[in-house]
């Protein structure tokens, strides 16, 4: 299969992929509930105030057209009003993404600097200390829940040893960069003010650790059993025999056919730090679409839950659809074995 | 033809005979892995003092009645001790008892849902594997949908649907957990429908239903088992996030995320409400990955897509 027609293909299903789930999410917020209207406005509203309600949504009209209201509101940017905050949920959620997106690149960070040296160097020691270290440590990182992970780190880190803050992104007297990105660490950086980047960075470092804990502990292992794999290949005993430093045929030949299997996991592993951040943003008060999210929840704040959903199933394909196609560029094998799949 | 008979009979006791060797030499060398394998001992050993904890708790816990509804306020917040193992929560129910309890729930909470979304998998993954084309597509299709969220995201989405229950709870994830199933199955089924002892008894004139549970289901079953073992672990860790966010189990049962949303609220002070409840859960699901990753050696299941 060529590239371009594999890219195609790729998109094509990419968009299959959000219609559906657009159409999923229309029924657990609109039909499930019921009376979207009437739980919004409480069980004391009048029975007018609720058909007012209902006529405003356009709850009044059929299934189907609603949902067609609901899918072209979409392209225009229109989300819908929160109940909560009274302003266009697409507003609210440019608002609060910044900060989950700076959390979530930070909990990547954290998986490639600790997970893939630690999946080489247990992989070079194989059945060594440090591969059973590494293997003590990733297992964990996989059993631990990620809010499990924030407290203790809180207990241990702000409370005994007093070095890192508690909660939020930026300390109350620490002025704000002005906003450009809306990512504080980059903020802080363009403006140069070096004071608001160090405490930025502090307040970061534990929850980002503990939406990345998951993500740490499953590439470690991929990093591990890939290398193993390839270590056994033909063309790595040929490179030991000529002599060539271990060092070198480790990080040189190695690595780099083995990056394919971790990359292709990011995928899984961003999954689960969006699912992780929901958790750890509550523990740390982190104002991010995570927290936002379960606020609207709790409140039944539907067109906000929607909108939620909507961004992060948007964030999640378009981040699989990306790796997807890394993956086929450069490994042709994947292209082909997709076409017979297919047949 | 009462010698007939005879022969028939004996013919086929020897043939269960042989039938049961086999079988037994099979559990003889995956038990002899297993032995072998300190990953899956210890694993198995967590799991089963986890259980026995569990379905023994009006018995070995010391204050069987604090599990429920129950206030002391004397004895509010009394550190670890003899008495309190884990010390008391914010009502002077005593923590060890309701960890234990809380076990109860959380391992109800894993049978229920993948009792309800394994065999549901399994069978969508072997109809779209077996029969392909638009079945295959229809079934396919919608678990990519189902999987393009975070599972908890998902789950939570579902719940939000809804006033928060932990029935209600089990019921949000297990709508969910059938596609990984669906998945695995899929494609085993579809790389199996070729091999020749299927192609056999298709030629023979085997009903579908006979090939699909006679000769492909017992080939993915080894894969089913190890992923649903690991699966535990992630059901539990689904149900204690869902509860540590208040939309799981309400209190005053004892459920671990539960009691670990109520004791987060004490810390630095009161950590052992946080701390017990925090190693306990942990304890639980790292059993349950442990044990998975020693089944996957033993039966030899490829690491892929698990």
């Amino acid at each position: 299969m060529k590239f371009s027609q594999f890219l195609i293909r790729r998109l094509l299903y990419s968009i299959l992929v959000l219609l559906g789930l657009s159409i999923l999410i229309f029924i657990i917020a609109r039909i499930l509930p019921g009376d979207p209207a009437r739980l919004a406005l409480g069980p004391f509203a009048s029975k007018e105030q609720v058909e007012h309600l209902r006529h405003n949504m356009g709850m009044d009209k059929s299934l189907p057209l609603q949902y067609w209201n609901y899918i072209r509101g979409l392209f225009h940017g229109d989300l819908g009003l929160s109940f909560q905050t009274r302003r266009n949920v697409a507003l609210d959620i440019t608002h609060y993404l910044p900060a989950t997106v700076e959390l979530i690149t930070m909990a990547i960070l954290w998986v490639f600097v600790i997970g893939v040296p630690l999946g080489v160097l247990s992989a070079r020691y194989k059945d060594g200390w440090l591969d059973n270290t590494s293997r003590v440590i990733a297992f964990v990182g996989v059993s631990v829940p990620p809010f499990v992970v924030g407290l203790i780190g809180q207990l241990v880190f702000s409370y005994v040893l007093g070095i890192l803050p508690t909660t939020g992104r930026l300390a109350l007297l620490t002025p704000n960069p002005p906003t450009i990105t809306g990512l504080l660490l980059l903020d802080s950086l363009i403006a140069g003010n070096f004071d608001t980047f160090g405490d930025a960075l502090k307040h970061i470092l534990l929850p980002s650790f503990a939406v990345a804990m998951t993500g740490i502990g499953q590439i470690t292992r991929i990093t591990r059993s890939s290398m193993i794999d390839v270590s056994s290949k033909d063309y790595i005993e040929a490179a030991r025999a000529f002599g060539i430093p271990n060092r070198y045929v480790t990080f040189k030949y190695m690595l780099k056919p083995s990056f394919i299997a971790p990359m292709t996991i990011l995928g899984l592993s961003f999954a689960s730090q969006l699912g992780n951040a929901f958790l750890v943003e509550t523990v740390f008060a982190w104002p991010g679409i995570a927290k936002y999210g379960i606020r609207a929840i709790l409140r039944k704040d539907f067109n906000a839950i929607m909108g939620v959903v909507l961004i992060i199933g948007l964030a999640f394909v378009m981040v699989n659809f990306i790796v997807d196609v890394l993956a086929g560029y450069i490994d042709p094998r994947i292209r082909i074995q997709e076409e017979t799949i297919e047949e | 033809m009462k010698n007939k008979q005879k022969v028939l009979s004996s013919v086929n006791s020897e043939f269960t005979t042989t039938q049961w060797m086999v079988l037994k030499d099979k559990i003889g060398r995956a038990w002899y892995r297993f032995r072998r394998n300190s990953i899956s001992i210890t694993g198995g050993s967590m799991v089963l003092l986890v259980i026995l904890l569990a379905i023994l708790a009006p018995y070995v816990t010391p204050y069987p009645q604090h599990a429920g509804a129950f206030t002391d306020f004397l004895n509010a917040f009394q550190t670890p001790s003899k008495s309190h193992w884990f010390g008391t929560d914010e009502i002077g129910r005593d923590l060890f008892t309701r960890v234990i309890f809380g076990y109860r729930i959380s391992l109800m909470l894993a049978v229920i849902v993948l009792g309800i979304s394994v065999p549901l998998g399994v069978i969508l993954g072997l109809t779209a594997g077996y029969f392909g084309g638009r079945i295959e597509t229809i079934i396919m299709r919608t678990t990519d949908v189902f999987l393009a969220l975070p599972p908890l995201v998902m789950a939570l989405a579902i719940c939000a649907a809804f006033t928060p229950t932990i029935e209600r709870a089990m019921l949000a994830i297990a709508s969910i957990w059938w596609t990984w199933h669906c998945r695995l199955v899929h494609g085993i089924t579809r790389s199996i429908k070729t091999e020749e002892f299927v192609q056999a008894s298709w030629v023979i004139g085997d009903s579908h239903f006979r090939i699909i549970f006679k000769d492909i289901l017992p080939n993915c079953m080894s894969a089913i088992i190890v992923k649903t073992t690991l699966d535990v672990g992630f059901v539990i860790l689904i149900g204690a996030g869902l509860s540590f966010l208040g939309l799981g189990t309400q209190p005053p049962k004892s459920d671990l995320g539960t009691m670990i949303s109520y004791g987060a609220q004490y810390l630095p002070t009161k950590w052992w409400t946080t701390v017990f409840p925090s190693f306990a859960i942990l304890f639980l699901i790292l059993g349950f990955n442990l044990l998975g990753d020693g089944l996957r050696d033993m039966l030899d299941v490829e690491t892929e897509g698990i």
